[in-house]
């Protein structure tokens, strides 16, 4: 456990020491987020959204997942870069377990995503939004799950890595699309026949089901046509649980 | 310092390795590597890049399981059992293992937490490797900072942190100065005499090859020779005369013919290994007198052994750093 504890560590260390990161994480979704939030006039409001919710406010929790995204991605690229300069071989001949560095690298990767994800609710007076403290426990909690599932699926693509091109590459092919399609950016109900099987079949959907849920506790009005919180909650986790299988074993398999 | 050795060991046998092989694809690195090293001695593994040096490095150092024979490190199957000789073995790689965002000091903490160390216990023996390896001042500064010399020590201080048992080190002193890397080997020494530390390391300075107690020469993925330094030069026997002739390929004939024995032409040289290599180099300057450039003549050396064995030319002079391989 002291291992896991110290690589963890080290990932909080190394971003508080760059802070660009911080800046790339956060600017970027919040970019996103005005220019699309405002590029889609009321007129172009996502399909099947409640009627009520601007554009704007249907992008927020979406924006909060991008930010979880980014996050996670650059968080792992850190493997791909120890990898090359030398620091992951001299982890990968310590007794600790490879399932071990893993869960150390993917809780560091959460800690980080989860706390710029908690300062993107700051803006949720923005849209509307009173969350109660137990909405706001209830949404770091969910937060926490979506990070530590999409830390461990791009830690799964890194360990398998050997340049950040090639990794820059298969985030585009495989986390994006899997972030567009989770509801984000439009609701399922209001897809094209195949593209609402997609997204149904997207763990992320019910992540992100999960974070509107609880951004909008009480409120179920406010949230539109996504799976009910307990089910949502219940396939996050097991997403959850089997990204974080996939790295490790992905790990283990690696030199 | 001797407080942070685990018991002296019981078994004789460091590393026990019986017909080792390994391929990548089509290409075979090793072929059948026999090697048995001793407890507590400074094992030198020198060769070519190329040669199957680094592949032998991370089969002992658990970084790849080996494909055929058996491969017994600390007494504990390397294929089998890798997490049980990694808590015990201290790997030092050529390519540093350090995070330059991290200080000295976080670098030796995050490693001694890998090795199940705690904190207290782990700053305690930092502070002792950092005091000992001359570090201590610098111990707050970010490992970016330091100089190549600085951080291959530091290098060492992680690799001995958890109080191995047998070390590894992969061309530790390359990008040393020849001063730092004679500290940096009396350091090994050391280890090995204070602490029954066993040393295997790879490199390609033959004053360190000789300061080994013993050394294997790697080439095109066999173990062509293995011995005392000592031992080694004396299976060449006699001297060895280098001509630099003006028309190299024209005085190996010539040589050839009239002394009846054969220089081998390397790198634009002639090399005799002979008995009489004094008497030789009076006669050679006589019968050939304006075809000569220089001759030298010396008692073998290491590199001389590895020609012997080989044909090639191996170490570096200590100028040029070796390329990665």
């Amino acid at each position: 456990m002291r291992g896991v504890r110290a690589l963890w560590w080290r990932e909080i260390i190394r971003f508080v020491r760059q802070r660009s990161r911080l800046v790339g994480a956060l600017a970027q979704p919040l970019l996103f987020w005005v220019l699309l939030g405002g590029g889609f006039s009321a007129s172009l409001r996502p399909p099947g959204a409640p009627a009520d919710l601007g554009t704007m406010a249907y992008f927020y929790p979406g924006i909060i997942g991008l930010v979880l995204l980014f996050t996670a991605i650059f968080s792992t690229i850190v493997v791909v870069e120890d990898r090359k300069s030398g620091f992951l071989q001299g982890v990968l001949v310590s007794p600790l377990s490879r399932a071990g560095i893993v869960l150390g690298q993917a809780l560091g990767g959460t800690t980080l995503a989860v706390s710029q994800g908690a300062l993107f609710l700051l803006l949720a007076p923005l849209v509307g939004i009173s969350l109660s403290a137990a909405a706001v426990f209830a949404v770091i909690g969910v937060l926490a799950a979506i990070a530590f599932a999409l830390t461990s699926l791009s830690l799964a693509i890194a360990w398998r890595m050997e340049s950040t091109q090639g990794f820059h590459a298969i985030m585009n092919l495989i986390l994006m699309p899997i972030w567009i399609l989770s509801g984000a950016f439009f609701p399922a109900s209001g897809a094209a026949g195949w593209l609402g099987w997609l997204m149904q079949l997207n763990p992320l959907t019910y992540g992100m089901a999960a974070l509107r849920r609880c951004l909008y506790l009480g409120m179920p009005d406010a949230v539109g046509l996504v799976p009910a919180l307990g089910p949502s909650v219940a396939v996050t986790l097991l997403f959850c649980a089997a990204a974080y299988g996939m790295a490790a074993v992905t790990a283990r398999r690696s030199r | 310092m001797n407080a942070i050795r685990p018991l002296a060991p019981a078994a004789t046998t460091a590393i026990a390795i019986a017909g080792l092989t390994h391929r990548y694809g089509e290409r075979t690195a090793l072929r059948g590597i026999d090697l048995d090293v001793r407890r507590g001695e400074i094992f030198g593994v020198l060769g070519p890049n190329g040669g199957g040096k680094t592949t032998l490095f991370k089969v002992l150092a658990t970084l790849v399981a080996p494909q055929g024979g058996r491969v017994a490190v600390l007494d504990e199957d390397a294929a089998r059992h890798p997490e049980r000789i990694r808590r015990r073995l201290g790997v030092v790689f050529q390519q540093p293992a350090l995070d330059g965002k991290l200080t000295v000091r976080e670098n030796l903490a995050c490693h001694a937490a890998l090795y199940g160390l705690g904190g207290a216990e782990g700053r305690t023996r930092a502070a002792a490797l950092l005091e000992r390896l001359g570090l201590a001042e610098r111990a707050d500064d970010f490992v970016e900072t330091l100089s190549g010399g600085l951080a291959r020590r530091v290098e060492l201080a992680k690799g001995l942190l958890h109080g191995p048992e047998l070390v590894l080190l992969d061309e530790p002193s390359t990008g040393l100065d020849p001063g730092a890397r004679r500290d940096f080997f009396s350091y090994l020494v050391h280890l090995r005499d204070r602490e029954g530390v066993t040393v295997v390391l790879t490199t390609h300075y033959m004053e360190e090859a000789e300061r080994c107690d013993r050394i294997g020469f790697i080439h095109q993925g066999s173990l062509v020779a293995v011995g005392t330094p000592a031992a080694l030069k004396a299976e060449i026997g006699g001297d060895v005369v280098v001509v630099d002739a003006v028309d190299p390929e024209a005085m190996r004939q010539r040589i050839e013919q009239s002394f009846g024995c054969v220089p081998r032409l390397l790198d634009g040289v002639l090399r005799v290994e002979l008995p009489r290599g004094h008497e030789f180099v009076r006669d050679v300057v006589e019968a050939f007198p304006g075809d000569i450039r220089s001759v030298t003549y010396g008692k073998p050396t290491l590199e001389d052994v590895f020609v012997h064995l080989t044909g090639e030319r191996f170490f570096s002079d200590g100028a040029a750093a070796p390329e990665k391989g």
